[in-house]
C-alpha cells in the first residue's frame, strides 16, 4: 500500500468512527466535541483530495464557527444528559436503524458497483495547482463562470440569517 | 491520469457518512442533535462533490462545496435561534411534545 492509500484508509475509519460518536453519544456535549473531530478528520480527507483552499475553510468555518454556535446553544440551554429511551421509544428506534442501516447498505452498494464514472480528466496541473486560493479565485470571481452571481447572492443570504437570528433570539419585552 | 485512491472510494465513504447523519436525524429528539445530523450529511456531500471535481479535474466541484458551506453556516444560525426562541416560549425543546405551530 503506497502511503496515500492508507492515509485514506485511515482517515476513513477515524471519519466513520467520529460520525457514529456523535450520533449514538447520549450526552450533547460528547456529541458536539465528536462532531468537531469529524469536520476535522474531513479537512484532511479534503487536502488528500488537493481541495486546500476547502480543507482551509472547513476548519475555519465549520470547526470554528458553527461548532462554536453549537456548543454555545447546548450549554445555553443546559438540557443535560437525556433520561433513557422508554419501550416504546425503543422499538422506534430500531426500526429507524434497520432502514438507515438498509439506506446505507443500498447507497454504498450503489457508489461502488454502480457509479459508472467515466474516465477522469485528473491530471497533474489539476491535482497540483487545482485547489489552490490562485485558482479557485479565479474561478469565483470569473463573469464568464455562472459562480460570480451565487457568491453575491450568498452575501445577501447571510445578511438575512444574521438579521434573521437576532430577531428570532430577541428577548420578547 | 491514474489515481492513488480511486473517486469510488471517496463516493462510498460519502454515502456511509451520509447515511450515519441521516441516522442521527432519525434517531435524535433534541432538535439541536438533529441539525447535527444535517451537518454530517452536508459534510458527506461536501466529500463527493470534491472527490468528483477531482476525478474531471474541475474547479465546480469545490465552487459547490464552498456555497454549501455559506448556506450551512445561515441554516445553523436560524436554526440554532429557532430553538433558542421555542424554549424560551414552551421551557422545552423534546421533538416528541413541541407538535404544534401555535404556542
Amino acid at each position: 500500500m503506497t502511503p496515500g492509500v492508507t492515509t485514506f484508509w485511515t482517515l476513513a475509519a477515524l471519519a466513520v468512527a467520529s460520525a457514529l460518536l456523535s450520533v449514538a453519544s447520549r450526552d450533547p456535549v460528547r456529541s458536539a466535541v465528536a462532531l468537531v473531530t469529524h469536520m476535522l478528520i474531513l479537512a484532511a480527507l479534503f487536502l488528500s483530495l488537493s481541495a486546500q483552499f476547502v480543507a482551509a475553510v472547513q476548519v475555519i468555518v465549520y470547526a470554528g464557527a458553527i461548532m462554536v454556535l453549537f456548543l454555545f446553544a447546548i450549554m445555553l440551554l443546559n438540557l443535560g444528559v437525556p433520561a433513557r429511551p422508554d419501550k416504546r421509544q425503543r422499538t422506534g428506534l430500531g426500526v429507524a436503524t434497520v432502514l438507515t442501516l438498509g439506506l446505507a447498505l443500498a447507497m454504498v452498494g450503489g457508489a461502488v458497483w454502480r457509479a459508472g464514472l467515466s474516465a477522469g480528466k485528473a491530471s497533474r496541473v489539476t491535482l497540483s495547482r487545482g485547489g489552490t486560493v490562485e485558482a479557485v479565485g479565479y474561478a469565483l470571481y470569473d463573469p464568464e463562470l455562472p459562480w460570480l452571481f451565487a457568491f453575491e447572492l450568498t452575501s445577501v443570504l447571510l445578511l438575512a440569517a444574521v438579521v434573521g437570528a437576532v430577531v428570532l433570539a430577541r428577548r420578547r419585552p | 491520469m491514474h489515481l492513488p485512491v480511486p473517486t469510488e472510494h471517496y463516493l462510498s465513504l460519502s454515502a456511509l457518512l451520509f447515511c450515519i447523519g441521516v441516522a442521527g436525524v432519525v434517531t435524535r429528539r433534541n432538535p439541536i442533535l438533529m441539525l447535527m445530523g444535517v451537518e454530517i450529511m452536508l459534510n458527506a456531500a461536501n466529500l463527493g462533490f470534491i472527490a468528483l471535481g477531482r476525478h474531471f479535474g474541475e474547479v465546480a466541484g469545490q465552487m459547490c462545496a464552498i456555497f454549501v458551506m455559506a448556506i450551512a453556516a445561515g441554516e445553523v444560525a436560524i436554526g440554532l435561534a429557532i430553538i433558542v426562541a421555542l424554549f424560551r416560549a414552551r421551557e422545552t425543546i423534546d421533538v416528541d411534545e413541541v407538535n404544534q405551530l401555535r404556542l
